[in-house]
């Protein structure tokens, strides 16, 4: 309390500090509240490295293994916990390492704020050692970047940085600091930002749309409902299930909406898109009011274009005007933060229950049920399936664990079986589909929730691509439980051969280490199962483990993904088989 | 709405930072899109940049376009327009031999006709200077190369709009 008084008294006189850039850096985090940072040290970035030592009582540096890893672990945080993740690395390769989460997190709207050090800025340009133009490779994947090359401008950018990437719709941000302006000294006192003149984070809701929406919506015989991310962000779940229920429309979700509506409420009808689930794809194509909110039209959504809800009015819910017509033309677009969008349409609504055409989706789920799912999560043949690994887990969670998935297969399992209870219980890569997010996601994940329980669910493919944050795992006590789905094969990549290069597997199969040693070296207790009467009792150990636990899973090899849109194909064209 | 390609000038209104014409150019070069020209300037408004863009494209793509240069957290806004609601110009230096203005009599009057202006003349060369639009351009270079042109060299397009513009206005609600 002490300090805060001082704090207050400091910016109300405006009292500033002689301190070094470096310090700086540091204490504009603990300004904005960062408890964990992630990241890895090096030549540009030591001065911050040796404040951070001074100041690890108040903020902690999680020591990852590999730099995507400092920004997969700082996705992981920002999604579970709907913060700003913080990553941090050295100029050059530290720096570049960074991309691939940068460009992750830009695709599915992760508020992050990167830092790297820089050479000094009178040898910018000149070739430097561990040099590279940073802030020219981020600009397409940052919604914004800034060089600083003097320590007096360190505060304001870096105040800048988090309200950019927290506000609106959120996404990552890159400062890189020369290390001169780590070295300079300045006069340091810290003002948030408020606002960024030429920026509108939350466009205004246009006069009369939320009233013709409302139009739209009562009058619909077969309204239906799509959501994605949007609801979470602006942590609309409550506004967003209290429409669903006044209105009894159906309403489906992207990948990266699940868990804003728990799987079990009866008016969840499921995934949309590639492998979504069979009713909300075909009744996509049926539906004469599509209200979409808070998702993006995404390709993997909605299949071929042109044959994708042709015959619906189409209203979008939206806090990104760029999104508006991009993919899909709206018929009315509701600009704004859903939270305060949905509210305001509420009363608009009238009551209903869309009994018949709600029957509609129930009946393409008994064939779904039939054909698909009941073969994935109750097998009666030989081999264990991701399915039924899925449904254990989820059984022996109570639905109450964060699912971190890697991509592929197994992504697409956990996401169609995990009956999701609570929001900001899905973490995966959506967008940019990152191999390798998985596992440093679900560390990030755990250290922002640790009274959570989060399952790092992974295929063979992907978890050998950041297979060495383990490493962070056990050195920073991180109690992830660690599954990997293993098939020996790349099987989505194996799938797509099958079914569409008549079964030339080229360089999808994979000779596969000891993960259970690989996990032991690590000093994690490891279990490998490959039988389906050992599954529920190790899914019960690795559940009542304290600590992290490995457990690998060996599943038939060639079993395939279905439902599946084809690509190109219209969601209309879903296959069961 | 036409599906035809046609000439747009994109009017973006920014911040002066280090980076923005990366981040700006970056969104056209994602999408395959050729700029046909490009200038930065001042504005009408102290301390705001203007982008002047021509691209030919069809309209629905300038749309997604401009929502994507909007999208970016230091453009302040982005117009487009079409031919019809701009007045463009552009404008051409040409470096051609001395002799020939006095050798030619053609020169002196192609120079003239064109309305063309001299800024330079020295023992070895002189330089003409014509602002018009582009074919205006492109026939004085024609005619001009007849003769042997040392140096030609051609702006990009600049332009304001018929319509007003309203960027001070729109900087005071950001304010707000």
């Amino acid at each position: 309390m002490e300090t805060q008084t001082i704090k207050n008294n400091q910016i109300a006189k405006k009292v500033t500090e002689r301190i070094f850039g470096s310090e700086a850096i540091v204490r504009c985090l603990i300004e904005e509240d960062v408890k964990i940072i992630y990241g890895y040290p090096g030549g540009a970035i030591m001065p911050v490295y040796d404040e951070l030592y001074k100041y690890q009582d108040k903020i902690h540096h999680v020591l990852t293994r590999h730099e995507q890893g400092a920004t997969h672990s700082a996705q992981g945080f920002a999604r579970i916990s709907g913060k700003v993740g913080v990553a941090i690395a050295t100029s050059g390769p530290g720096a570049t390492n960074l991309i691939t989460g940068i460009a992750d997190a830009q695709i599915d709207s992760t508020p992050m704020v990167c830092i790297t050090g820089q050479v000094f800025s009178h040898l910018l340009g000149s070739d430097a050692f561990q040099e590279t133009d940073i802030v020219g490779i981020s600009t397409p994947v940052t919604k914004w970047n800034c060089q600083v090359t003097k320590a007096a401008d360190i505060p304001a950018a870096l105040a800048k940085a988090f309200y950019i990437a927290r506000s609106g719709r959120p996404g990552p941000v890159l400062v890189d600091i020369t290390k001169d302006a780590q070295f300079e000294e300045l006069d340091f006192s810290y003002e948030k930002c408020t606002k960024v003149r030429s920026y509108i984070p939350v466009p205004k809701t246009a006069e009369g749309s939320l009233e013709a929406a409302a139009k739209l919506i009562n009058e619909a015989k077969k309204p239906f409902i799509i959501w994605g991310q949007g609801v979470i962000l602006s942590e609309a779940e409550t506004q967003f299930k209290a429409l669903v229920e006044k209105s009894g429309i159906p309403a489906g979700w992207t990948i990266l909406g699940a868990s804003a509506l728990p799987t079990s409420h009866p008016l969840n009808v499921g995934m949309l898109g590639m492998h979504g689930n069979y009713a909300p794809n075909k009744l996509t194509n049926e539906c004469d009011v599509l209200i979409a909110i808070g998702m993006r039209f995404d390709d993997r959504v909605t299949g071929k274009l042109d044959e994708y809800a042709t015959q619906a009015k189409v209203i979008h819910f939206e806090i990104d005007p760029a999104e508006i017509d991009k993919n899909i033309k709206t018929d009315v677009a509701v600009l704004g933060d859903a939270k305060l969008t949905l509210d305001a349409i509420l009363p608009m609504i009238n009551e209903n229950s869309h009994e018949d055409w709600h029957q509609q989706f129930k009946d393409l789920y008994e064939i779904e049920y039939e054909k698909v799912i009941k073969n994935d999560i109750h097998p009666t043949k030989e081999g264990l399936t991701m399915g039924e690994v899925i449904k254990e887990i989820n059984i022996q969670s109570k639905g109450e664990a964060a699912i971190v998935t890697d991509v592929g297969q197994h992504q697409m399992i956990a996401c169609r079986y995990t009956e999701f209870n609570k929001t900001k219980s899905n973490i995966t890569s959506g967008g940019l589909g990152t191999m390798g997010f998985g596992l440093p996601a679900a560390i990030g994940a755990k250290m922002a929730a640790p009274e959570r329980e989060v399952v790092s669910i992974s295929g063979d493919g992907g978890y050998q691509m950041t297979i060495q944050e383990l490493g962070t795992i056990f050195q920073q006590k991180a109690a992830v439980k660690v599954v990997v789905l293993n098939n020996d094969f790349l099987g989505m990549v194996r799938q797509w051969q099958q079914l569409f290069f008549e079964k030339r597997y080229a360089s999808t199969e994979m000779v596969n280490p000891n993960f259970v040693a690989i996990a032991e070296g690590y000093y994690i207790k490891a279990k490998k199962v490959t039988k389906r009467e050992e599954l529920a009792d190790a899914v019960a150990e690795m559940m009542a483990s304290k600590e992290a636990y490995f457990l690998e899973v060996c599943v038939e090899k060639e079993g395939n993904v279905f439902p599946m849109v084809p690509s190109g194909a219209s969601v209309s064209e879903i296959r069961l088989e | 709405m036409s599906t035809e390609r046609n000439l747009y000038t994109i009017s973006v209104y920014t911040e002066n930072n280090i980076g923005l014409l990366n981040r700006i150019s970056a969104i056209f070069q994602r999408r395959h899109i050729n700029i046909e020209s490009l200038n930065i300037s001042p504005s009408e408004i102290d301390g705001v940049a203007k982008f002047t863009i021509v691209v030919n494209m069809i309209e629905d793509n300038v749309k997604k376009i401009i929502g994507q240069i909007e999208k970016q957290v230091e453009v302040i806004k982005a117009y487009y327009h079409d031919d019809e609601a701009t007045i463009y110009q552009i404008s051409g230096l040409f470096k051609i031999k001395s002799e020939l203005l006095f050798e030619e009599r053609q020169i002196q009057n192609i120079i003239k006709e064109s309305n063309a202006r001299i800024v330079t003349v020295n023992k070895d060369f002189f330089v003409l200077e014509k602002s018009g639009k582009k074919a205006e351009l492109v026939e004085l270079h024609q005619k001009l190369s007849a003769f042997g042109i040392m140096q030609y060299t051609r702006s990009g397009r600049i332009a304001v709009t018929k319509e007003e513009m309203k960027i001070s206005t729109l900087l005071e609600t950001y304010h707000n």
